[in-house]
């Protein structure tokens, strides 16, 4: 069993309790600490940026050319924060409830706690930073709804807060390294962690531009790397976005997470050539006042959806969740959009999307406000299916969007490995098996704003200065692994690119380990994957030799760890044998399908190591101040 | 309505090609058959790629990352163009059955002040994070902020301000300029923090060090051309430029 760490006392003192008992290190020997971030995103920049502050040595890596480039950036919606400005009866109690029932009871109960009360200063802190939020005539703040709550706690600037707070985070990280405290690093991908007696002593990078293979020793190291949604090929992530950092870590002995555990969008725009590269999503605060419809009888289906008559249209969530209507929580919403396709009433030319009408909404509100709100989200949507939303229902289906789990951390966000801090999307901590929307960019921002100045420092003070040479021989032993896999994949003569086998990849994930798994489909893919795993290297070919920018080596790279993480990706949702959140097991489900939890066995976390073959081991969740009741949104 | 289509298209594409940043580039054409017109432009790239990649030969080298307008990763000249014909979007929202007509696109990095040429269409705009260093930010430190609600921003300055936050840093407007000018740029930043309450504080001193962090970067200066704001992704209009001047001439 393993031990989360989490301090005494009440849930709600248990942070101050934390804060005020952790140890300190002065000012004046701050410096002498290196810290290596890894990723600039919301939590690795905040991050980053707060230790600077404090004057530590900070090394920040980023893959991109620039921090700015992370994707936090495409966040659409907004940002939770428990600061009842709606006097709608909001309290950080209610947004820790509501993030504890949204995660399905999945998630512990001093984290989600944690997060709530530090919902505040976050927007505290983005607003003093310049965050252009949406504002009320009076110039407060406004907010808006997202699905699973029945308050408004959602703060937005239009449809781009994550770029809005990912520019705050950027320039608080670019003021550090004017100051010198930070010294940043684009073009550089981590592509080993250096652990010494279960001790995180490092990383190895490669230098995109160059190819070269970096050494950088550091005190501690913070892995801020998001998440692994790309393992499907086709999701919300950007095509960069990859697992490798934390499947390396994962290789080096830290645990990996409830790997299952992924999040299905429900509002993306439906795949639409062969050659789709990605998909993208539409914000779920459209759900605000977009409704969610399919024609009730499948010979409707191809008909102008304008021509069809009211009492012909299912309002599938509307009827089945009345008390949530349109802005159920995302996996219920995704299953029962694939619920009606499957029963034959879905719309496109594939039969894989549900309408998402603005009709009523643009009568109801007029034009201007519908636009004020979501303006930017209806130029996108026509841009990229040529489609004017204005006029006709936008189309839309579920795509995988964000992964849930993550490397295992205790209550200080510290991995098994010691001096392993892991943040943000990369870690499992917040969500359990499902994640609320709006949740995404609190988590990022407390991690790395609030939780981690903190954190880190108590574990330096008791562990000590003792950073290691980086000519020593276990950088050498990591360096001589990865220069020969790197070896390899030049020399590779297959005749599949390494995007073909990622779709091969994708393709299994999402027809068995998608929206909804059955133990034989999971079977199947376990062994599809091992055989994909096993023969990777011959099937693959990389573009011309050269060491140096190499895109489909990069790919390579970055598939060979996805290949690693659907295979206990698959292991773990065969373990976890019942239905929970974004988890739908097909053997456990109510008559009208709705999930079917089995607390009694599985109210615990899945950590999965790598010992030669995955290891299974757990965490029991103890649910003090919550009693796990049926997830009912009806 | 839009209904999948079995349609495909082919299209021609010239290529600026250069190995490193010492080595002299050239063009090369290629042709892309057998695409779907609701593919996009990278998608089409990256089909191209594929086939390179299998024929042994050099793929294109270019960048992009979100696919969805936001990052600001990608981008290259088209037909002349940064983002290519079409206003308010960015290369990767470009979309193949938009050049059903076109026959022939020309492909070229973004040149222009310091951007260099890394290889084929992928520049360094590193420059403009040094901008952003010199002073395109709010000096507050984490921990010190008062009630969020104790600022009061009226509404239409939030809208203006964000107006201006919306850039995305590609430098389009870089490329777009015969000056190789990053005043768009500079000038966003600038109005984004000086109009709001929170960024009045430093602003003069943030003005004169943006600008100056412009020129000393070695982009070029604003003659008020306006052909960044034409090309711009985000829409950001010259009015911003005037008014970072204005900021200017006070600090």
């Amino acid at each position: 069993m393993i031990d989360p760490k989490i301090p005494d006392g009440e849930l709600s003192k248990k942070w101050e309790n934390f804060k005020s008992s952790s140890s300190l290190i002065s000012p004046s020997n701050r410096r002498k600490f290196r810290i290596i971030v890894v990723g600039t995103g919301l939590a690795g920049a905040s991050a980053a940026a707060s230790l600077g502050e404090q004057g530590y040595n900070v090394v920040a890596f980023t893959y991109h050319d620039s921090p700015r480039r992370a994707h936090s950036v495409a966040a659409q919606g907004g940002i939770n924060a428990a600061k009842n400005y709606r006097n709608d009866g909001d309290s950080i109690l209610r947004l820790f409830y509501d993030t504890i029932k949204g995660g399905d009871f999945r998630s512990r109960e001093a984290n989600v706690y944690r997060l709530a009360e530090i919902s505040l200063q976050i927007i505290d802190h983005c607003v003093a930073l310049g965050v252009p939020f949406a504002r009320e005539y009076g110039g407060t703040l406004d907010t808006r709804s997202f699905g699973g709550t029945r308050v408004s706690r959602t703060f937005y600037a239009r449809g781009q807060t994550g770029q809005q707070l990912l520019l705050a985070c950027y320039s608080a990280l670019e003021r550090q390294v004017a100051n010198g405290t930070v010294k940043l690093l684009p073009f550089k991908e981590m592509v080993d962690l250096v652990v010494e007696g279960n001790r995180a002593r490092g990383i190895l990078v490669r230098d995109l531009l160059t190819g070269r293979l970096e050494r950088y020793a550091g005190d501690c190291v913070i892995l801020a790397t998001g998440g692994y949604s790309n393992v499907y090929y086709l999701s919300t992530n950007a095509k960069k976005s990859n697992a490798t950092a934390i499947v390396r870590a994962y290789k080096r002995g830290a645990g990996f997470a409830n790997p299952c555990f992924t999040q299905i969008h429900p509002t993306c725009i439906p795949r639409s050539s062969e050659t789709q590269s990605k998909l993208t999503l539409m914000s779920e605060s459209l759900r605000n006042d977009g409704r969610v419809w399919v024609p009730k009888d499948p010979s409707m289906r191809a008909k102008d959806p304008r021509e069809i008559a009211e009492k012909d249209r299912f309002y599938y969530l509307e009827e089945w969740y009345p008390s949530y209507g349109n802005l159920t929580p995302r996996d219920i919403a995704s299953r029962a959009a694939k619920r009606v396709c499957d029963m034959g009433l879905g719309v496109g030319p594939l039969g894989q999307a549900v309408y998402l009408d603005f009709a009523d909404a643009i009568k109801r509100l007029g034009k201007n406000v519908v636009y004020e709100r979501y303006g930017n989200l209806f130029e996108m949507y026509q841009l990229i299916t040529g489609e004017n939303p204005w006029e006709f229902p936008m189309k839309i289906y579920p795509a995988p969007h964000y992964t849930m789990g993550g490397l295992w951390v205790d209550y200080t966000l510290m991995s098994n490995v010691e001096g392993l801090f892991v943040i943000g999307e990369a870690n499992f901590s917040d969500h359990g098996a499902n994640r609320l929307g709006a949740s995404a960019l609190m988590q990022g921002l407390a991690d790395g704003f609030f939780i981690i100045p903190y954190s880190v420092p108590n574990y330096l003070a008791s562990a000590g200065k003792n950073t290691l040479a980086e000519d020593s021989k276990i950088f050498d032993f990591s360096e001589k692994q990865i220069t020969n896999t790197i070896k390899d994949f030049l020399e590779a003569d297959g005749d599949k690119t390494v995007e073909e086998v990622h779709r091969s990849l994708g393709k299994i994930m999402w027809d068995k380990c998608g929206m909804s798994r059955s133990l034989t489909g999971l079977k199947e893919a376990l062994e599809e994957v091992l055989v994909l795993k096993e023969k990777f290297k011959s099937l693959i070919r990389i573009s011309t030799n050269d060491e140096r920018l190499n895109d489909s080596l990069e790919k390579a790279m970055r598939v060979k760890d996805f290949i690693d993480l659907a295979e206990i990706m698959i292991r773990d949702a065969i373990e976890r044998d019942e239905s929970c959140g974004a988890h739908f097991r097909e053997e456990h489900q109510t008559s009208d399908g709705e999930a079917i939890r089995n607390d009694e066995r599985f109210a615990k976390v899945q950590i999965w190591f790598d010992r030669g073959e995955p290891a299974l081991e757990t965490e029991d969740l103890k649910f003090e101040f919550v009693k796990p009741s049926e997830r009912s949104y009806k | 309505m839009r209904e999948v289509t079995n349609r495909s298209m082919e299209i021609r594409l010239k290529i600026w090609r250069q190995e490193s940043p010492e080595s002299n580039g050239y063009f090369e054409e290629f042709l892309v058959e057998n695409i779907s017109p609701e593919a996009s432009l990278l998608e089409a790239l990256d089909s191209l790629n594929e086939r390179l990649t299998l024929e042994n030969r050099r793929p294109i080298s270019f960048d992009s990352d979100c696919r969805e307008g936001i990052c600001g990763t990608c981008g290259f000249v088209i037909n002349g163009r940064p983002h290519g014909p079409f206003p308010g979007v960015t290369t990767c929202q470009l979309h193949m059955r938009m050049f059903e007509k076109a026959g022939l696109l020309v492909l070229e990095p973004f040149r222009g002040g310091p951007f260099k040429v890394l290889k084929d269409l992928i520049v360094d705009r590193s420059g403009l994070d040094r901008i952003i260093q010199a002073g395109g930010f709010i000096s507050v430190s984490t921990g010190s902020a008062p009630e969020a609600n104790s600022i009061l921003v009226p509404k239409n300055l939030a809208e203006e301000a964000f107006n201006a936050a919306a850039c995305i840093g590609c430098g389009a407007c870089v490329a777009a300029c015969p000056n190789g000018s990053a005043m768009l740029f500079t000038a966003a930043k600038i109005k984004h923090l000086n109009i709001l309450p929170q960024g009045k504080a430093e602003s003069k001193k943030r003005t004169k060090n943006m600008l100056d962090a412009m020129i000393n970067e070695g982009f070029g200066a604003c003659s008020n051309h306006g052909e960044c704001e034409t090309v711009c992704p985000k829409r950001i209009s010259l009015e911003t430029i005037n008014f970072a001047f204005k900021e200017g001439l006070s600090s």
